[in-house]
């Protein structure tokens, strides 16, 4: 859910999309737009609390005048303007692209993407046996959180949210380039020599389960992982006085990982690491 | 920010070398542990952070220093400019140029692309690595094109040290690949300038007039050849006189895109952010590109002059000359030239005692072709990653350091310097109506006669083959470089125009005309063409950071294959293909699938 602050009042422009008049506030992208008017435009590296990257290139459209495609997430909207969201040209790119991804990185645990995959068609085998992937075993260094780039679709999200954009703590970039790029620590080396402050919000803001609570992976390793056996509380933290907003998932009475509400105007769903991992206490029961 | 640094410490040389670029720490807080006397006393703390522009500096300083950056000094780096390690690192490795684990202190680059590879460099190379093997004290890597095309095969040997020894080998031999790095300082000396301009002394040359004329290291010969007259008639019709001229005359961006430079500059002059930026962009890395460099090699101060007058045309008090990484003369020569006008002068804070203050910074690539694009050269200056960002903003409005900054190439500015002597309607009375003035053209391959021509627009790809001395069984010719297009020996009489080879499907790109004789084996080439951008993808995005390693494997599976066999994955191709030059946030991944495509539909590469 995308939350607009209701500053001071916007310019409404007036533009197309798909032949439909559509009004938004000045400074929308095309994609806010398109949500608004219940158009359906896939997108992996967006995130509702970050500036966008547009890296994946899941959301472009087709804009009238443009030479390429463009991305929705990042492409303010103009008055006048022409979109086009489920062109042939546009959905021949989004299919193409969730091949390159799928055939390069395991995506089993992203949400929504085995339906784009329906959706467009993809056929991600095509590039035959032996597409080069993404091989890399998960980092286990910590007790708190599992880095599994295999996973990883370099959406630069976790990068931006440790970094300028929420975190402040520039513990992890990302490292080489092209398809030899990673997301890494200092040195490539633990994430118990870096600068990590384990606030977690690495991980709230992972779109694919490349990053996930050490309590999530060994679950999932061990088979007792059950999204539908478990239920979401929110609550409010009781650490400090700053009142974060925490929701408890709970599986079999056990608390399995905590997330925390995006839509919260102080803390847009990052938490410290006391919030987001502290709560082995609430079930020590002996 | 709250910076966490490891226990790794610089050596004395890292250190050494650091401190010579940025002169030693101010306190022992800045890049040393605390001391008692000034633990809670962060002097300079925020000035050290608008140093971040001199992460590229400080990294090239280490590996000129010792041949490759260890912890240590990437963490000494990192705590003198308050840059978090985990960024410079990332920053460090996005460099072809730059290690970071331990290797030999001598380095030989050998260049395996296009020219060379049709002057057989796979061979040369694997000799060269045979005979250099472990022990030898020299890491041989194959390398990108070394914009040397007009004498392949090349090889450049490096060795780091205080000060750095560069030695430049082309043509190369085993032999003379192996002299050069074992002792790059006995090496023979470079053949001059002049020797890549075959039409070099022709009078009637207007770009190239002054190379292999001028002692490109005298500021009072370059004067006595008509230098600094066109600043001065810059001077004497105003910054807005100089954008009505260089818009009347026509010219437009030489590097590939054809971007009107005169729009350019006026929508940056009109800015109402500060300050302004020049940005010249000489980082080309084109395969088959190297007219820059024998510009800048030749006559390096009208590329000051002309950085000069688009400056202040601009309104901009800085500029910023990005240099490939792998230019040791161009780089001698253009911080001689520089150091000369600043003496001079003719840079510095009253340029011809006009009251007006420019100044040039040298900024040296690290070996990423991606850095030839506009935003992610800006990038590359301010100490992040070379990657591109994504447009609108344009750099107009903001660019590098996020103010309105005017980047142009080099054989766009120099073509300011004619502009200006001669006059616009002279100067749009060369070429074609639309294509107007001269343009430069880097000939190699299978010619007798490789090197950078000059011809008016609208010169047709047979004169300027005949020019250069093309020899039998001519099989094919890629226009524009790697992202351009190949064109068959039947169509020589394309016009080289913008608008004669967009009519004719293909590209002008950046003016490169690689010709290939029937000797060469076509797939191959196209293989080191994909293989080129996947190297230098920078991996931002979907499309070309796996497409162009789909697309790379496709012509593996195919290399020794056509017709039916092929037909299944050329089908992939041309889908991967098109996503490519659609989805791709930059230039790069648009144009990586073009000279593929061309080989296919044009050559009929695989039927
Ligand atoms: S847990 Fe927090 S500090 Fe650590 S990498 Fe993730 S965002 Fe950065
Ligand atoms: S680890 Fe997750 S958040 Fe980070 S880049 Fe990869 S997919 Fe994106
Ligand atoms: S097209 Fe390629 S080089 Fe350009 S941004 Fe995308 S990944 Fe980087
Ligand atoms: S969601 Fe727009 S590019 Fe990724
Ligand atoms: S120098 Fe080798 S191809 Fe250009």
């Amino acid at each position: 859910m995308t939350v607009t602050s209701l500053g001071i009042p916007r310019r409404l422009l007036e533009f197309r999309i798909d032949g439909e008049s559509v009004r938004a506030p000045e400074g929308s992208t095309i994609l806010d737009a398109c949500r608004s008017a219940g158009k359906d435009v896939p997108t992996l590296c967006q995130g509702d609390t970050l500036t966008p990257k547009n890296a994946c290139r899941v959301c472009v459209v087709e804009v009238e005048g443009a030479r390429t495609l463009v991305p929705a997430c990042s492409r303010k909207a103009e008055a006048g303007m022409e979109v086009r969201t489920d062109t042939e040209r546009a959905r021949h790119s989004r299919k193409v692209v969730l091949e390159l991804l799928a055939s390069s990185v395991d995506l089993s645990t992203t949400p929504e993407v085995a339906g784009w995959l329906k959706e467009y068609e993809a056929k991600p085998d095509r590039f035959g046996p032996d597409a080069a992937c993404v091989d890399e075993q998960p980092r286990i260094d910590n007790d708190l959180y599992v880095r599994d780039y295999d996973k990883c679709i370099l959406c630069y999200k976790c990068v931006d949210a440790c970094g300028d954009q929420w975190q402040n703590t520039f513990a992890i970039s990302v490292v080489g380039r092209g398809f030899d790029a990673r997301i890494a620590v200092e040195h490539d080396g633990p994430l118990t020599d870096s600068a990590c402050v384990y606030c977690g919000n690495c991980i709230e803001v992972c779109p694919t389960g490349a990053l996930s609570f050490k309590s999530e992976f060994d679950m999932r390793a061990a088979g007792t992982w059950d999204e539908s056996a478990q239920t979401g509380t929110t609550t409010v933290c009781a650490y400090c006085g700053v009142g974060c907003n925490l929701t408890l998932h709970v599986q079999d009475n056990e608390i399995v990982k905590v997330t925390s509400p995006h839509d919260n105007p102080v803390t847009h769903g990052n938490l410290c690491i006391k919030g987001r991992f502290g709560y082995q206490h609430v079930q020590n029961r002996d | 920010m709250d910076l966490h640094f490891g226990d790794s410490k610089p050596t004395d040389e890292e250190q050494a070398a650091i401190d010579t670029l940025l002169g030693p720490p101010e306190s022992s807080w800045e890049g040393a542990d605390r001391s008692d006397a000034d633990l809670r006393w962060a002097r300079g703390g925020r000035a050290a952070r608008d140093r971040r522009d001199l992460l590229l500096p400080g990294l090239h300083a280490v590996h000129d220093r010792i041949g490759w950056i260890s912890e240590g000094a990437l963490d000494y780096l990192c705590r003198r400019l308050t840059v978090p390690p985990a960024e410079a690192y990332g920053v460090a490795t996005f460099y072809a140029m730059f290690s970071v684990k331990p290797r030999p202190a001598t380095v030989l680059h050998v260049c395996t692309d296009l020219a060379c590879a049709a002057a057989g460099a796979s061979e040369l190379c694997a000799e060269v690595e045979a005979r250099l093997g472990p022990g030898s004290g020299v890491s041989v890597e194959r390398s990108p094109c070394l914009g040397l095309c007009e004498r392949a095969p090349a090889a450049l040997a490096v060795k780091a040290g205080d000060p750095v020894r560069t030695a430049v080998s082309a043509p190369t031999t085993v032999e003379r690949a192996v002299l050069a790095a074992s002792s790059p300082d006995s090496a023979p000396e470079e053949p001059a300038a002049a020797l890549a301009v075959p039409q070099a002394g022709d009078p009637s040359l207007t770009l190239l007039g002054r190379v292999g004329v001028v002692d490109p290291a005298s500021l009072d010969d370059y004067r006595a050849h008509g230098g600094y007259t066109a600043l001065r008639q810059a001077f004497a019709i105003g910054p807005a006189g100089v954008i009505r001229e260089v818009t009347d005359a026509g010219l437009v961006g030489r590097g590939g895109a054809a971007f009107p430079t005169g729009r350019k500059w006026q929508a940056t002059a009109s800015q109402p952010d500060h300050p302004h930026y020049l940005v010249c962009n000489a980082d080309e890395s084109e395969p088959g590109t190297f007219k820059d460099r024998v510009v800048m090699e030749g006559d390096p101060y009208s590329l000051v002059e002309a950085m000069t007058i688009a400056a202040y045309a601009v309104g901009a008090h800085k500029g910023y000359l990005y240099l490939r990484g792998e230019y040791p003369r161009a780089l001698r020569r253009m911080e001689h030239a520089i150091g000369q006008a600043r003496a001079r002068g003719l840079l510095g804070d009253d340029v011809l005692g006009q009251g007006y203050a420019f100044d040039i910074e040298i900024r040296r690539g690290a070996g990423a072709y991606i850095c030839g694009e506009e935003t992610a050269l800006f990038n590359s200056i301010e100490g992040y990653r070379g990657e591109p960002r994504s447009k609108p903003p344009f750099p107009v409005e903001k660019g590098l350091f996020g103010k309105p900054t005017a980047e142009n190439n080099v054989e766009t500015l120099v073509n300011v310097l004619p502009i200006l002597t001669m006059g616009a309607p002279a100067y749009a009375a060369i070429g074609t109506g639309t294509s107007t003035g001269p343009k430069l053209f880097c000939v190699s391959g299978s010619v007798d006669r490789p090197g950078i021509y000059e011809l008016p627009f609208g010169a047709t790809l047979g004169e300027l083959l005949e020019l250069a001395g093309v020899r039998e069984r001519l099989r094919a010719v890629l226009l524009g470089g790697a992202a351009g297009g190949f064109v068959r020996p039947d169509e020589l009489d394309i016009p080289l125009t913008f608008e004669g080879t967009r009519a004719a499907g293909t590209t002008l790109g950046s003016g490169v005309v690689l010709a290939f004789d029937d000797t060469v084996p076509l797939p191959r080439l196209l293989l080191r063409i994909a293989e080129f951008f996947r190297d230098e993808s920078c991996g931002q995005c979907v499309p070309c950071r796996v497409g162009t390693v789909r697309q790379e494997e496709a012509l593996h599976r195919i290399v020794e294959r056509t017709g039916a066999d092929a037909a299944a994955d050329i089908t992939l191709l041309r889908e991967v293909g098109r996503a490519m030059k659609d989805a791709s946030i930059c230039g790069l991944g648009q144009t990586a699938w073009n000279a593929v495509e061309s080989a296919i539909d044009r050559l009929g590469a695989y039927e």
